[in-house]
């Protein structure tokens, strides 16, 4: 075996080598380069979680916006609803009231114009009266050449106008 | 050399030729192990100087080295815990030195070198020197993580750092007894590390060398049958190659997930 035959030769010499090559490694690389490579590594994790954070804290911030607008929007569309119906309310209230004078006015004017028929019906029948009491004297003067005086003719009429109008509600 | 033997002989690729200076113990001696460490130092500084681009969003380059960073330090993280960083330098070193060094030798090119071995039709070549399949080095590298552990454990807790080779809930009377046990197992702690490696390393290229001496005596002799155990060597070598390749990474990750665990010891004690 070369490693036991050679070694009082060659040991001094890999010793030597083998020094130089960790002392460049350990210094050149391990004390130099990895702190840089390590710090390289760090700061990107730290940007990455720092960018993951600043993420999360606009999403939290977004979803609070978004919380607030639907609470405003909810709370809008409440009071549109409260002052829909208040409105509603409102014209259905002075509609009545509207009527209702409306109304008064109307029922004025039909008793009114009641008051005015029943006059004029109440004209006209005195007039038919008038009316049939002097064609009864007529008629009676005329027919037996008998003079009535209006008076008793009008209540002649008065009379057969009852008696007809009691058999008018006689037979219904 | 391989060319004036006979057979080809499976132990060579370990042998450590001077490239220059004589080699009988000058420590300056540059040999074939100490210009394998340089290609392997070279490929890590080219590998790690490649990533340090320290863009935000990384390239391909810099992801390769992030992770291997990435991996090394949360090793440290899970074992050793948060003042486990101060240790992440020598933790990273062994982990990529054994990494590289690992794959280095099982790379199938040789690299141009001034006692290059002739290939007919190839040229110069060098053939790769994997650096942890020496003793010396794996046995160093072990020695300086057990000394850390040492120094680290005796300087925190002083004499108290006994307490780890006594488990919580030990009998009185066991006490000596289980006190001898993780003491052993403890001090054997630097040889296991490093012969791990050193045995991981060496016993598979030795089997690669000697399927791929099965190939070159099958061929040339005569007939079939040696062409048959010569194809089916081939393929035999293409399976333990894949499989080297898979060693070489699960024995740097060994070396220093053991590395950090026994620091953590040091540290933390239990």
């Amino acid at each position: 075996m070369p490693q036991i035959n050679q070694l009082a030769d060659v040991l001094y010499s890999q010793l030597f080598w083998l020094a130089l090559t960790l002392a460049v490694i350990y210094f050149g690389i391990g004390k130099a380069m990895l702190p840089k490579i390590l710090g390289t590594m760090d700061a990107r994790d730290s940007r990455i979680a720092d960018d993951l954070a600043a993420a999360q804290v606009a999403r939290e911030a977004a979803d609070a916006t978004e919380e607030a607008y639907r609470a405003r929007v909810l709370e809008n569309r409440t009071e549109a609803a409260k002052l829909t119906a208040a409105a509603k309310s409102d014209a259905a209230r002075a509609t009545e009231a509207q009527v209702a004078k409306a109304d008064e006015k109307i029922r004025g004017k039909v008793e009114k114009a009641e008051a005015r028929l029943r006059a004029a019906t109440d004209a006209a029948l005195a007039d038919i009266e008038n009316v049939a009491a002097e064609a009864a004297q007529d008629m009676v003067t005329r027919l037996a050449g008998v003079s009535v005086s209006k008076a008793d003719a009008a209540q002649a009429v008065k009379a057969a106008l009852r008696q007809g109008s009691g058999q008018a509600l006689a037979n219904g | 050399m391989a060319a004036e033997q006979s057979t080809i002989d499976p132990m060579h690729q370990f042998q450590i030729d001077s490239l220059a200076g004589s080699l009988s113990g000058n420590p300056f001696a540059f040999t074939n192990s100490a210009l394998w460490m340089m290609i392997v130092l070279g490929a890590i500084l080219v590998f790690m100087i490649g990533g340090m681009k320290r863009e935000l969003v990384p390239g391909r380059w810099q992801l390769m080295v992030e992770g291997i960073t990435g991996f090394i330090s949360s090793l440290i993280d899970t074992n050793i815990g948060p003042e486990g960083r101060k240790y992440l330098p020598w933790v990273f070193t062994v982990f990529i030195f054994i990494l590289f060094s690992n794959l280095m030798g099982m790379m199938p090119f040789g690299v141009l070198s001034p006692v290059a071995e002739y290939v007919p039709g190839v040229g110069l070549v060098s053939h790769p020197f994997t650096i942890t399949s020496q003793f010396t080095i794996t046995g160093v590298l072990a020695i300086i993580s057990f000394s850390i552990v040492l120094i680290v454990g005796f300087w925190k807790h002083g004499f108290h750092f006994f307490s780890l080779f006594i488990p919580h809930g030990t009998p009185k009377v066991l006490l000596p007894l289980i006190f001898l046990i993780e003491l052993l197992s403890f001090l054997v702690r630097p040889f296991s590390l490093a012969l791990r490696l050193f045995v991981a390393m060496i016993a598979g290229h030795i089997l690669v060398k000697v399927f791929g001496s099965f190939v070159v005596s099958g061929l040339s002799s005569d007939g079939p049958m040696g062409w048959g155990v010569a194809l089916l060597s081939f393929v035999f070598i293409a399976g333990v190659s894949a499989l080297e390749l898979l060693v070489c990474a699960i024995q740097a990750y060994v070396f220093a997930l053991l590395t950090s665990l026994y620091i953590n010891d040091a540290e933390n004690l239990h």
